[in-house]
């Protein structure tokens, strides 16, 4: 509601060190928030469905060209290190494991840190900077249910939904290269591809594709949501919510695979 | 009393502000403001850039809050209200935004739906049609229902915008410079606006602007504001009898003698 909390206290440590850690705070507090707002009736529906849209149409192409040429690349650099060992028939298994467990999600999560990230962060950051923001609150409605909750939201179911596109473009990249070299049927590629993914592995990526989803619909929308003043404020969100939204995935993808290679 | 041809009650205050302060760090913006608005009445606000009038209106509508001071608008202290309370006070007090502030990704129309639709969810598809043509026909603007604001004037935004303002049909108007940056034509026009939204829709109204041709044809008082306190007060041939400093600066630079 209030746009500044114009502070002018002395500061703690030093000013920015004391910026740092209440950009944190505010951080915190905006998530709370977008918990608290969520689960309130009503929910805009149209707006949900538009910014699903946005996601997918945003990021699309790129996650399948993306996918596809991890799968061809990782083939084509792991072939001969296997063929040293006379084991290129664990390449299908060895490229599933690997796209499932590490690269897709990381890869569709970067790919819409920078189109859907950047995007939002611009979009609400102009909206904030021209009043529109304002506007939406002094015409009663709640801007934060309106924007953020929908795009949070939206970030967060789209992002596994590509995760898996991605996994499955990059396991077909993989097969054109094997089925070109080994002559190895698509049936026999993909029953050996998935014999080795557990469900432990789904799930892991399924997780990390929830959180990255959320982590860049919360980074991005926050950093619009509180775009300074001007112009310059606009290419500021836009820029720092891919910057900060991928910092965060990296930090956390390092956390999961702990925690899930402990269960393992 | 009677202006205008509309009536004012003097014994209604709607919006009552008592010793104001308002700080941005070390600037000291609002330093002492206290003003009544009584029903029906139009008051406008005087005063140089950066004087503080949007800070002004900003916190009576509750997007600022101020450092000490009351500001009560329909019996309600603003900066106390909860959620819930800010927004049903909202619904009574439209504002009209110095940059017109349109949702730039929506039509005109849509614009004019947006607010409407989500404060009365129960509207059928063709009531809000119809509350839409009705606002756009007061405002003048019928044929732009399904233009986007990027293809419209400055003008033109500023009358959708309030547009967008009076569909939820306030008791108060907060206008901020709905003249600045137009020819004095269209200035014209949209004071005729002010006017006519008042006597149909029967608001009050405070009307921020520096243009002296708009206080003198729309307010009923003025108030100018400078540094951050009012300096004077009273009907347009009050506040300019005397013509002092500041007062003088204005009055010349409006009305070129
Ligand atoms: N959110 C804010 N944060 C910090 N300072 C602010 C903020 N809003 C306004 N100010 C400062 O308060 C002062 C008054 O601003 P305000 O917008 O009220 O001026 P104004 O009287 O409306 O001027 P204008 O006629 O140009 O619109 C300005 O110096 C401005 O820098
Ligand atoms: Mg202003």
């Amino acid at each position: 509601m209030n746009s500044t909390n114009g502070k002018s206290d002395k500061p703690v440590i030093t000013a920015k060190i004391d910026g740092f850690f209440l950009q944190f705070y505010n951080i915190a507090v905006f998530i709370a928030r977008f918990f608290r707002e969520a689960f309130r009736p009503p929910i805009e529906w149209g707006e949900f469905v538009r910014q699903c849209y946005q996601v997918g149409y945003k990021s699309l192409a790129l996650v399948t060209v993306t996918g596809f040429i991890t799968g061809v690349v990782f083939t084509e650099q792991s072939r001969p290190t296997l063929s040293e060992f006379g084991v290129t028939a664990w390449l299908p298994s060895l490229v599933a494991i690997a796209v499932v467990r590490a690269l897709a999600p990381l890869i569709a999560a970067l790919i819409c840190a920078g189109k859907v990230g950047s995007s939002i962060g611009a979009e609400l950051g102009s909206m904030k900077v021209t009043e529109q923001i304002d506007a939406m609150e002094v015409s009663a409605i709640n801007p934060f249910r309106y924007l953020v909750v929908t795009r949070v939201i939206a970030m967060t179911v789209c992002l596994p939904l590509l995760m898996f596109y991605n996994a499955l473009i990059g396991c077909l990249g993989s097969y054109f290269d094997v089925h070109a070299h080994e002559q190895t049927s698509l049936v026999s590629f993909f029953d050996n591809a998935f014999a080795q993914i557990t469900f432990l592995d789904y799930t892991t990526a399924l997780t990390k594709a929830i959180l990255y989803g959320f982590t860049i619909g919360i980074v991005s929308c926050y950093q619009g949501f509180n775009a300074s003043q001007g112009t310059t404020g606009v290419g500021k969100a836009a820029n720092v919510s891919v910057i900060v939204s991928m910092f965060l995935i990296f930090i956390e993808e390092v956390i999961i695979v702990h925690v899930f290679n402990s269960i393992r | 009393m009677k202006t205008n041809g509309h009536q004012i009650d003097m014994n209604e205050t709607v919006i009552s502000i008592r010793n104001l302060y308002k700080s941005f760090g070390e600037k000291h913006v609002l330093q002492g403001i206290d003003l009544d608005l009584h029903k029906g009445e139009n008051v406008v606000v005087l005063g140089r850039s950066g004087t503080g009038k949007s800070v002004l209106i900003k916190i009576i509508i509750g997007l600022l809050k101020p450092d000490a001071g009351t500001v009560n608008v329909l019996g309600e202290e603003v900066d106390q209200l909860k959620d819930a309370a800010l927004r049903a006070l909202r619904l009574k007090v439209g504002f009209s935004f110095q940059s017109s502030a349109l949702y730039d990704s929506m039509t005109v129309g849509e614009n004019l739906a947006f607010p409407l639709k989500r404060n009365n969810r129960e509207m059928t598809k063709d009531q809000i049609r119809k509350t839409i043509d009705i606002v756009l026909d007061a405002i003048g603007l019928p044929e732009t229902i399904n233009q986007m604001p990027s293809e419209l004037s400055g003008g033109q935004k500023k009358r959708i915008g309030i547009g967008r303002t009076l569909i939820l049909r306030p008791e108060i108007m907060l206008y901020d410079e709905p003249t600045a940056g137009l020819d004095p034509i269209t200035s014209m026009e949209l004071n005729k606006l002010i006017v006519a939204v008042q006597e149909r829709f029967n608001t009050s109204s405070i009307i921020i602007t520096h243009d002296l041709t708009c206080a003198k044809e729309v307010g009923d008082r003025i108030a100018v504001m400078d540094e951050g306190k009012f300096i004077r007060h009273g009907s347009f041939e009050e506040v300019f009898s005397e013509k002092d400093g500041l007062i003088k600066s204005f009055y010349d630079y409006n009305f070129i003698q």
